[in-house]
């Protein structure tokens, strides 16, 4: 069982070996703690699916042309993606370079920070694709029809996924102690979340906050996962579904920038 | 390979803003021996071990691991090392197997040999019975063998421990100091950090002492000994005040002395049997050699 004498010097960048290593680990890691992370990923938007389907549900009934079951019940897929990638990634990444270090003992072997960084980042949106369907699935029994476009949301809810795990891996990247993570979610996550059309629709919004809306890549998802459901793509989807791939591609090279600095002297 | 060294470092100095962690240092480890790196608490034995692993890269100075120039040829350098830190960093949810089971992917171990490669690290951390226990209901020792034993899965030429016997009870020290020394049997380069003394002096082929980031001597730990310390020491026991004569007095007979908390040693006292000063006589050992080097100081 020797180790196969490499006959080049250089190994080449994100390789698939080390990224399947990370992912192990987080597999089997996952059969320790599958269930509690199970549970706050899909009991929580169940939670709010109730909680607005019932509550604002009985004073309006239909909302951007559709019934607020519909309505709430695919918008909330995406705050399910939110919920289930940045959060992980932000606390989970901290974690493991501050308190366990782990990240220290994967890069003492054949792994670079790229390939950890983008194997976290491929395994937390992964998660994320089944934990965002959840709820849709839950909105199934109160009334959403089933559509063949669902098998598109796993996909969608990927794409954001990643997205949203290279922000939380940034941010803690970049984080100095666990209580700035309270700067980054009252002042980012928090205002996104409200404004992505979830819950109601954007255009009952002043103009402003509908322009900056565009930016907002849950905003994006939150369409994308209507079209989906609903059958209605338009061609502002590709535009969509480009904007959250750039926003997923950006996010990745700033997260691998700030754990580069974090773990490498 | 050059000269079959394991490890070659020339001129390398590491900075931490203000402060200069690795200062000039220059370390052979050749094939097949084991190097013990000992130095007090700040030295820069950790650094340099972080140096080795391109988890910190020099700001000066020449580093080859395995013959492989770092930090660029580093990963495949870390594919035939294997680390063993100074903070446990097993996953402690996971059971002893599963620890093993994820570092047999990271280090790239075929499916055909994964097996045979985690039982093999099971024997060697003699955890066969404990094989299915979380890490978290492990005791100190356990956990410390399955560390050493999960840098081994992948039959390393290379291994770097990093204080591994570091706030162990001497049972246990004894435990893993057989591990260590059944690797070294084996022809498995070993370079190893340490500050406990007895530590290098029973495993370390070639010790290297180092103080504020410099190698200050090196050599094999018995010749060190007699390079700096001679052949016997005589101890001299009393109250501080005497102890404070005694170190006055000897110091003015040209002896080197150095203090243990409860006596003084005057060292090299071999053959001068006139001007050495009453007490008990003793072979000179690395200690002594280690407090003379770095200072009786505590920075």
């Amino acid at each position: 069982m020797a180790v196969r004498a490499p006959a080049r010097t250089t190994l080449g960048r994100l390789e698939r070996p080390a990224i399947t290593g990370v992912l192990v680990r987080e597999i089997v890691n996952f059969s320790s703690y599958w269930r509690s992370s199970t549970f706050s990923s899909t009991v929580e938007p169940t939670i709010y699916l109730l909680a607005f389907g019932f509550g604002f549900g009985s004073l309006v009934s239909r909302v951007g042309g559709y019934d607020y079951v519909e309505f709430i019940g695919t918008g909330i897929v995406a705050t399910a993606v939110l919920f289930s990638s940045a959060f992980p990634a932000m606390f989970g990444t901290f974690v493991k370079y501050q308190f366990q270090r782990t990240y220290d003992a994967i890069l003492a072997a054949p792994v670079d920070t790229e390939e950890l960084v983008t194997a976290e980042a491929l395994w937390i949106s992964m998660r994320a694709s089944v934990f965002g369907c959840a709820p849709m699935i839950v909105a199934i029994f109160f009334g959403l029809d089933p559509s063949w476009g669902m098998f598109v949301v796993p996909f969608i809810a990927f794409i954001s996924g990643f997205g949203w795990a290279c922000f939380g891996i940034s941010v803690a990247g970049f984080a100095k102690s666990f209580e700035n993570f309270n700067y980054i979610v009252s002042a980012v996550l928090t205002p996104l979340f409200l404004v992505a059309g979830t819950f109601f629709p954007i255009d009952t919004l002043p103009q402003w906050a509908q322009v900056l809306a565009n930016f907002n890549p849950l905003y994006q998802s939150v369409e994308l996962v209507r079209s989906a459901v609903f059958g209605t793509w338009e061609w502002a989807d590709l535009l969509r579904l480009a904007g959250l791939v750039g926003f997923g591609l950006l996010l990745w090279r700033i997260a691998i920038h700030a754990m580069t600095r974090k773990l490498i002297d | 390979m050059s000269d079959r060294l394991a490890i070659r470092l020339r001129g390398v100095v590491k900075r931490y803003g203000p402060i200069t962690a690795v200062d000039g240092l220059d370390l052979d480890v050749p094939e097949g021996t084991c190097v013990g790196l000992l130095g007090p608490n700040g030295a820069g034995k950790s650094t340099t071990m972080r140096l080795l692993t391109a988890q910190a890269i020099a700001d000066e100075g020449e580093l080859e691991v395995l013959g492989f120039k770092l930090p660029e040829e580093s990963k495949v350098a870390r594919a035939q090392c294997g680390v063993a830190p100074q903070l446990d960093n097993l996953d402690t949810t996971l059971t002893v197997e599963q620890n093993l089971l994820v570092f047999a992917h990271l280090y790239r171990i075929g499916r055909a040999d994964r097996h045979d490669a985690i039982e093999r690290a099971i024997d060697m951390a003699n955890l066969r019975d404990r094989r299915d226990s979380r890490v978290d209901k492990l005791s100190g020792g356990m956990r410390r063998r399955l560390l050493i034993a999960r840098a081994l899965v992948h039959r390393p030429r290379l291994v770097l421990l990093d204080e591994p016997t570091v706030g162990l009870d001497p049972q246990v020290r004894q435990e893993l100091w057989a591990l260590i020394d059944a690797l070294r049997a084996e022809g498995t380069t070993i370079l190893m950090s340490t500050h406990y003394i007895e530590e290098a002096q029973r495993l370390a082929d070639t010790v290297l002492i180092m103080s504020h980031g410099r190698c200050v001597a090196t050599g094999p730990p018995a010749r060190l000994v007699a390079e700096h310390a001679g052949r016997e020491a005589i101890e001299v026991y009393g109250p501080p005040v005497k102890l404070a004569e005694a170190e006055a007095a000897a110091r003015a007979a040209g002896f080197s002395t150095r203090r243990t908390g409860t006596s003084i040693s005057v060292l090299a006292v071999d053959g001068a049997d006139g001007r050495a000063p009453e007490g008990e006589r003793r072979r000179a050992n690395l200690e002594d050699v280690f407090v003379l080097l770095t200072g009786e100081e505590i920075d």
